[in-house]
Parts: C-alpha cells; sequence; structure tokens
C-alpha cells in the first residue's frame, strides 16, 4: 500500500469525523457555515449542463474549434453542391500524440462520392481467384477469426508541400494515423489455401464506383489487415464502415474502404485505380507506391505567431511506409547543423512517431526543418538533393517524382510570425 | 534431449511444408469460420476485368452502337458531344494524330495500357448515380465508341470477350512497368531516400 495515499485517506477519515481543519480548503469548508460553497468553488467555470446526448456520446469541449479543410485549397469544395465528399485534410497544426481523432481523420475518395450507408448485418466479405477454397464472410463472422491492433497512419499521394500553401494542414493534412483492430488477410488466405500461381490480390469496395486496387501478394501475407476497428470503436462511415484493408506503408488509395472482395490473381490488375498511377518509366511509378521517410514539425508551423524569443519545444511528426523510423534531427538554422530530436512515444512500423527537440530561439530570422531515417535506412531528402538525384536542374517549383517527401522548411521571422520556408 | 529431437521432427517437416508451398499441406482450414460462396456468386460479384479479358461476360458492341447509347444513356449530358466540352472528364482527344500519347491529355480510352481497362470502368463506375445498370452490350459498344473517337479501333469493329482484350493500344509498351515488390526493401533499388 502506498504510505502518503494511507495517510492521506487517514486524514480525510479524521476531518470527516471533525476532528481537524484541511489546510486552505479546511477554511473554505468553515466559511461555508454562511455561503454553502464546495472547496475550490471560487474559482469555478459555467456549467456544462448534461444532456442525453452528451453522456451518451461525448463531444469537445467548445472551445475546441480544430476542423478538417479541403485539399488541395482550391480544389473540389466538400460536400459540392451534390452533397459528395471529395478531399478534406486533418489540422495537424493542432494535433498532439500520434492518433488523429476519427473525426479529424484526412478523408479522400475515388472520385468524389458519396458515403454508403451500409448495414453491417447485411455486408460480406468474399474471397476468391487463385485459392482452394472461396471463402464468403458475414462481419460477425469475420470477427470470429484471431485478431491484431495496430498503429498505422494512412497516407494520401496528393500530401505534396509547395511554396502556394500556407499552413501544415495544407502541406501535410492528408495524413493521418489511428489504432486499427481487424483480422490480418495472411489468417483469411491460409484459411482460404493460396495458390502457387497468387501473385497480386485485387481489392475492392463496395461504394458506387467500386474503387479496386492491385496489391503484391508478398504485401498480403506480410501485414494487411482487415480491419473493423478504429480508435477503439468500428470504422467510421467515412473511413470505411464496416470493414476496409490496411495496406500498411502503401499510398492511402489501396487502403480500400468499405471492403466486399478480394480477388486473388496471377498478374497484375491494372483497374481504375491503378491508371491514376500509369507513369511512363518504372522508376517514378516504384516511388509512387510505397511512402517514402518522411517527417514535419507540426509546432511552431505556417501561420502560427510565437509569442517572443525564448523556450520553445520543437513538435512534430514522423512516418514511413518502409517500416518504423529511426532517427529524426531539426535544423533550426536553416539547414546547416543538425540535431537528433527525441521520441515522445515508441516509433512503430508505418506509424506516425511524435519527435521534439528543445530549442531556445534568439529572436532573430530563421529557418526550422526535420529529416527522418526509417529502420531500413531510408533517408528524407531535401527537394535538392533529389533533383540531383535525377540529375535535372533544381528550380524553385521543382516537382518531385512519385509521392512527395521532400523536407518541409518553415521561416521564423523577427516580426515572430511563422510561414512557408518554400514561399 | 529428447525434447530437441521432438523439436526436430516437428519442425522439419514444418518447414518442407512451407518450402513446398500451401498446395501440398494446408489442405484443410483451420478456423471452418464463414461458407463457400456458389460459382454464380462469384460470377455475379466478380466485375475486376484482367488484361486477358477472361472475366468478360458475353455481349458485342461497335462504335455506331455506342453513339445511340451515349446518348440514351445520358453520358452526353456530362462529358459533352462525342466527349468533348463537358463538366465531367474529356473522353476524346483534341490533339493531332502525330502527337505522343504522352503528350495527349490524361483520356482513359486513349491512354490505358489495355482496352479491357476501358470497359471494366464503363461497367463498374458509369453513368454516375446509376452505376452497375449498363447492359454488357452497352458497354461493349460504349467501350467501342470511345476507341473509335480517339482513332484507337475502326468504327465498324465488333468489340465481344474475344476482340477486345487483342485491341491494340497506342501507348504500347511505353508505360512503367510494377517492380516485383520486396518485402523491407528501399522504394527503388539505388535510390537512397
Amino acid at each position: 500500500m502506498d504510505p502518503e495515499r494511507t495517510s492521506r485517506r487517514d486524514l480525510l477519515k479524521a476531518a470527516l469525523a471533525g476532528g481537524i481543519t484541511l489546510g486552505t480548503s479546511g477554511k473554505a469548508l468553515a466559511q461555508g457555515h454562511d455561503h454553502p460553497m464546495t472547496p475550490g468553488s471560487e474559482n469555478a467555470s459555467p456549467m456544462i449542463h448534461g444532456s442525453k446526448e452528451q453522456i451518451e456520446y461525448g463531444q469537445r469541449s467548445k472551445y475546441v474549434t480544430s476542423v478538417r479543410v479541403q485539399h488541395p485549397i482550391g480544389g473540389r469544395p466538400s460536400p459540392d453542391v451534390f452533397g459528395k465528399v471529395f478531399h478534406v485534410a486533418t489540422p495537424l497544426q493542432d494535433s498532439v500524440g500520434v492518433i488523429t481523432p476519427s473525426s479529424l481523420h484526412y478523408i479522400a475518395t475515388t472520385r468524389g462520392s458519396f458515403l454508403p450507408d451500409i448495414d453491417p448485418k447485411q455486408h460480406t466479405l468474399t474471397i476468391h481467384g487463385l485459392v482452394d477454397r472461396p471463402l464468403t464472410l458475414t462481419m460477425d463472422e469475420l470477427k470470429r477469426f484471431p485478431s491484431v491492433t495496430r498503429l498505422h497512419f494512412i497516407e494520401c499521394a496528393g500530401n505534396r508541400h509547395n511554396g502556394k500553401q500556407k499552413n501544415v494542414q495544407d502541406t501535410h493534412g492528408m495524413t493521418s494515423c489511428s489504432e486499427w483492430t481487424g483480422v490480418l488477410l495472411s489468417t483469411l488466405l491460409k484459411e482460404c489455401g493460396l495458390k502457387g500461381s497468387a501473385k497480386w490480390f485485387v481489392a475492392e469496395g463496395a461504394e458506387e464506383v467500386k474503387g479496386a486496387s492491385s496489391i503484391p501478394i508478398e504485401k498480403a501475407m506480410d501485414d494487411c489487415i482487415i480491419a473493423y476497428g478504429m480508435n477503439g470503436e468500428p470504422l467510421r462511415p467515412q473511413q470505411g464502415f464496416p470493414v476496409r484493408i490496411m495496406v500498411p506503408g502503401f499510398e492511402g488509395i489501396y487502403h480500400t474502404k468499405f471492403l466486399r472482395r478480394i480477388k486473388i490473381v496471377d498478374r497484375f490488375y491494372m483497374n481504375y485505380n491503378e491508371f491514376g498511377h500509369l507513369r511512363p518509366e518504372d522508376k517514378e511509378l516504384a516511388l509512387g507506391e510505397q511512402i517514402g521517410p518522411k517527417s514535419v514539425i507540426t509546432y511552431p508551423s505556417g501561420t502560427q505567431q510565437l509569442p517572443g524569443p525564448g523556450f520553445y519545444e520543437i513538435s512534430g511528426l514522423a512516418w514511413s511506409g518502409g517500416g518504423a523510423i529511426r532517427t529524426v534531427e531539426i535544423s533550426t538554422d536553416g539547414g546547416k547543423k543538425w540535431n537528433r530530436a527525441e521520441f515522445k512515444n515508441t516509433p512503430q512500423r508505418m506509424a506516425h512517431v511524435r519527435f521534439a527537440y528543445q530549442w531556445k530561439w534568439d529572436g532573430t530570422e530563421t529557418q526550422i526543418m526535420s529529416r527522418c531515417t526509417d529502420e531500413i535506412g531510408q533517408r528524407q531528402p531535401t527537394r535538392e538533393q533529389i533533383a540531383n538525384w535525377w540529375k535535372v536542374p533544381f528550380e524553385r517549383d521543382y516537382r518531385v517524382p512519385g509521392l512527395d517527401n521532400s523536407v518541409m522548411p518553415w521561416k521564423i521571422a523577427r516580426d515572430r510570425s511563422v510561414t512557408n520556408g518554400l514561399a | 534431449m529428447g525434447s530437441l529431437n521432438l523439436l526436430r521432427v516437428v519442425t522439419i517437416p514444418l518447414l518442407l511444408g512451407s518450402l513446398l508451398g500451401s498446395t501440398a499441406f494446408a489442405q484443410s482450414p483451420t478456423y471452418g469460420v464463414g461458407r463457400t460462396p456458389t460459382a454464380e456468386e462469384i460470377r455475379r460479384m466478380d466485375i475486376s476485368i484482367g488484361p486477358t479479358g477472361e472475366e468478360l461476360p458475353p455481349g458485342r458492341g461497335t462504335a455506331k452502337e455506342g453513339a445511340q447509347v451515349y446518348v440514351q444513356k445520358a453520358c452526353v449530358g456530362c462529358h459533352g458531344a462525342a466527349g468533348i466540352g463537358g463538366l465531367a472528364p474529356i473522353l476524346q482527344s483534341k490533339q493531332g494524330a502525330d502527337v505522343p500519347v504522352w503528350k495527349k491529355e490524361r483520356i482513359l480510352p486513349l491512354r490505358a495500357p489495355h482496352a479491357t481497362i476501358v470497359w471494366d470502368f464503363i461497367n463498374r463506375g458509369m453513368p454516375v448515380g446509376l452505376e452497375g445498370t449498363l447492359t454488357p452490350d452497352e458497354v461493349y459498344s460504349l467501350t467501342a465508341y470511345l476507341l473509335f473517337l480517339n482513332k484507337v479501333i475502326p468504327e465498324d469493329l465488333v468489340l465481344d470477350k474475344q476482340s477486345l482484350p487483342k485491341v491494340r493500344m497506342p501507348i504500347g509498351d511505353e508505360f512503367g512497368k510494377p517492380h516485383h515488390f520486396k518485402l523491407n526493401a528501399p522504394r527503388l533499388e539505388g535510390y537512397p531516400y
């Protein structure tokens, strides 16, 4: 038994018996004779009156107003005039920790879509093709299989930064991280008996356009999850209720929502989603499948205003499709000197990790930026390094081939404003 | 000692099993949960059309028929007359025949490496709001019409399960192929980032 707790309890017992007073709260109790007050109530805030809804399913404080916004700025608004959802980005500038609240997870849809309103009792998942035994599962049956719970990010291929964007929601808000629960696809494929000729699989959703992607079978047997849970509750409709596939580290479009069918095939099936990936060269295509090592500082970041020179804990997120993040470095002098950042949580495979670096700003103009390395040795590059590797001239509006995992600088000016360092 | 030997007796066949592949061993399901779908259920559900076209249903269509379907099914309302001038994506190239395909607009029935992709997408995704309502003949006809508009096939070519996969697309072999995916390997060999 904790001795401090014991003694406090003894004191409380004595206080209740009317024997002794307890410092200031004791005085408050004593004053209560004239004006009934509970201890500490001098500073009491207005009350939130408990509504049935608030008690059944809680909401955040009205003072917390962070919301998703359309992506990219100037793109199609969501909802559009027909009520369709396009792309909306998560407010990373306000994020803490690594979990994106389900209500703020970014959304992207194959071509803009209505959310299907799926009754989980009617929904089934069918696995067929190059298997010994095709399998159809109801959602209740799926949940009978052994499950896994893992932290994974999902990032949209459209998560690219340029000099025109203002804040980190615009530059990097198309990534989010959640705790996902479901059944490993490998568990289900072993149950079906995979044939030796299986090389790829097609994952297809039940929404109106039946979005489908082809994914290597090696990935299926490694770490894909048929996920029905997200952050401790069923998936949200915007994230594929009742079931989606997680393809950890692959770009967002592979994580088929409203999953209804998995077909095992012997070759690459170029479905409509893959048409979007079509590139002239193998090399660029290869950089458009798996997310590279990437990090960004979320505080201080674009459009924020610093109160003044002094102490700051620079904080941000790092992630990679190649595995867990191994190191994050911070530069506070425009990329000349790099300092090792600390991790706020244990880095996990294909998951956001929160990093931080303690810094004293002297009030002079500077640029701050982060870079990371993942567990297989991939390094986050600057845009200039990428251009050099491709042997093309580096220009201000250089477009990174494949997915954009380049370093993001924030400029801190003497007037304490933080702006896009690429501008 | 005895337990070590036992371990060997058990692990060697297991290792052999994994080397020989799943067909030789995992013959029976482990959990026995779920049901086996019927062949007919799978056929109705299987709308993924691969490059060989093996999943294509019976049916047929020509560009001339497709031009009528294009109007009847109101494709024209969103994509414009003959695939130009609508709010939805353009479906007929405005570029000359001598312009290389990668310099032309990003149009599915022009740039797709396989004509089967065109069929697949019309079938699964069109018309918006009425997806899945077109008959196989209508999808073959629309596919023929759009390929004809982009000068990929002649107007009188009949598209069906046999002829559609054989259509030679303008892109030929000039597109990036997916690399052989390796676990825990960099995205692109030799690329340090």
